[in-house]
């Protein structure tokens, strides 16, 4: 069983931060749905206003993790050109795409919309993150406030989604491969 | 001492808060209409080329973070100790969103360059 290094790094892209980001998503509409809703749930203890704080701070920084890894180590993998002799594009995803018109559009729409619209997600969560630091439990006693930063939470979701939906079926339809290969488990024939 | 902590929590400006929703918005629509832009404008998309593995989307996304720290920064200054309309405020940014979200449609961006 082997896997080449850029497989196994796009892997931690898309389903190390880019599906920790998607999975803290639960968590946070729910504490932030339930912080909009003061007169349907309890309020936040002390313990759970800090350990929210905590979520929100760790899901920016890994929301920050998936673009910066996505932008500048899978990215420069996808978009390679390559040179005028080469014929086989298995190693050049994008030019393999854009080569055949039945899966051009998985480039010019899906990698287009997908490669801008998950920057959405870090700036949008960082906000989210500082406003509840500010407010604490007070953003449940300002309701225009608490309401944009779940529209924000649920806006930055969609784009996560977005992100990772298309990410992973571009990287069905034409893998980012390369590099070395690694073997992880069995023996090299 | 609880009680002193949200005391003073409640008394937060509404300045620093109505900055951090405004430069948000202002961050994510300045994604997209920066993409479109170098996208629309070989030469701007030349520019954009900070990390040429990357290309455009380097500058594209390095420009807006700057455009969205640099809002942030000059609206807290600007609306600090101030008393901000926070309706409208939440308006404002709901609808760069939107607009940005619009924006990062590749369909809607080719209309608009009428392609």
């Amino acid at each position: 069983m082997q896997m080449s290094i850029r497989e196994i790094i796009t892997a931690l892209h898309g389903m190390g931060w880019g599906g920790l980001v998607l999975l803290a998503f639960s968590g946070a509409l729910v504490e932030i749905y339930r912080l909009c809703t003061p007169e349907r749930s309890a309020p936040l203890t002390s313990v759970e206003h800090k350990r929210l704080r905590a979520y929100l701070i760790v899901m920016a920084v890994v929301a920050w993790g998936a673009v910066l890894s996505g932008a500048y180590v899978v990215y420069p993998w996808y978009r390679a050109r390559p040179t005028a002799v080469v014929t086989d594009y298995a190693e050049y995803a994008q030019r393999s795409l854009v080569a055949n018109p039945t899966t051009a559009g998985w480039h010019n729409l899906g990698m287009e919309w997908k490669e801008h619209v998950a920057w959405f997600v870090p700036i949008a969560i960082t906000m989210v993150a500082y406003v509840f630091t500010r407010l604490g439990a007070d953003l449940a006693k300002h309701r225009q406030v608490r309401n944009t930063v779940l529209a924000f939470t649920v806006a930055a979701f969609f784009a996560a989604g977005i992100a990772g939906t298309l990410g992973a079926l571009i990287n069905k339809k034409a893998p980012v491969q390369g590099g070395a290969i690694v073997t992880l488990s069995g023996e090299n024939k | 001492m609880n009680a002193d902590r949200t005391s003073s929590e409640s008394n937060i400006p509404s300045g620093s808060i109505a900055a951090a929703l405004v430069a948000a918005a202002i961050g994510c629509f300045a994604v997209s209409a920066l993409a479109l832009l170098a996208d629309a404008y070989a030469s701007l998309g030349h520019l954009m080329t900070f990390y040429a593995p990357t290309g455009p989307l380097s500058g594209v996304t390095t420009t807006a973070i700057g455009i969205w720290l640099g809002s942030w920064a000059v609206l807290s200054w600007s609306w600090q100790r101030r008393s901000i309309p926070l309706g409208k405020i939440s308006a404002l940014a709901l609808l760069l969103l939107g607009l940005g979200f619009l924006l990062s449609f590749p369909p809607l961006g080719e209309f608009l360059q009428g392609r």
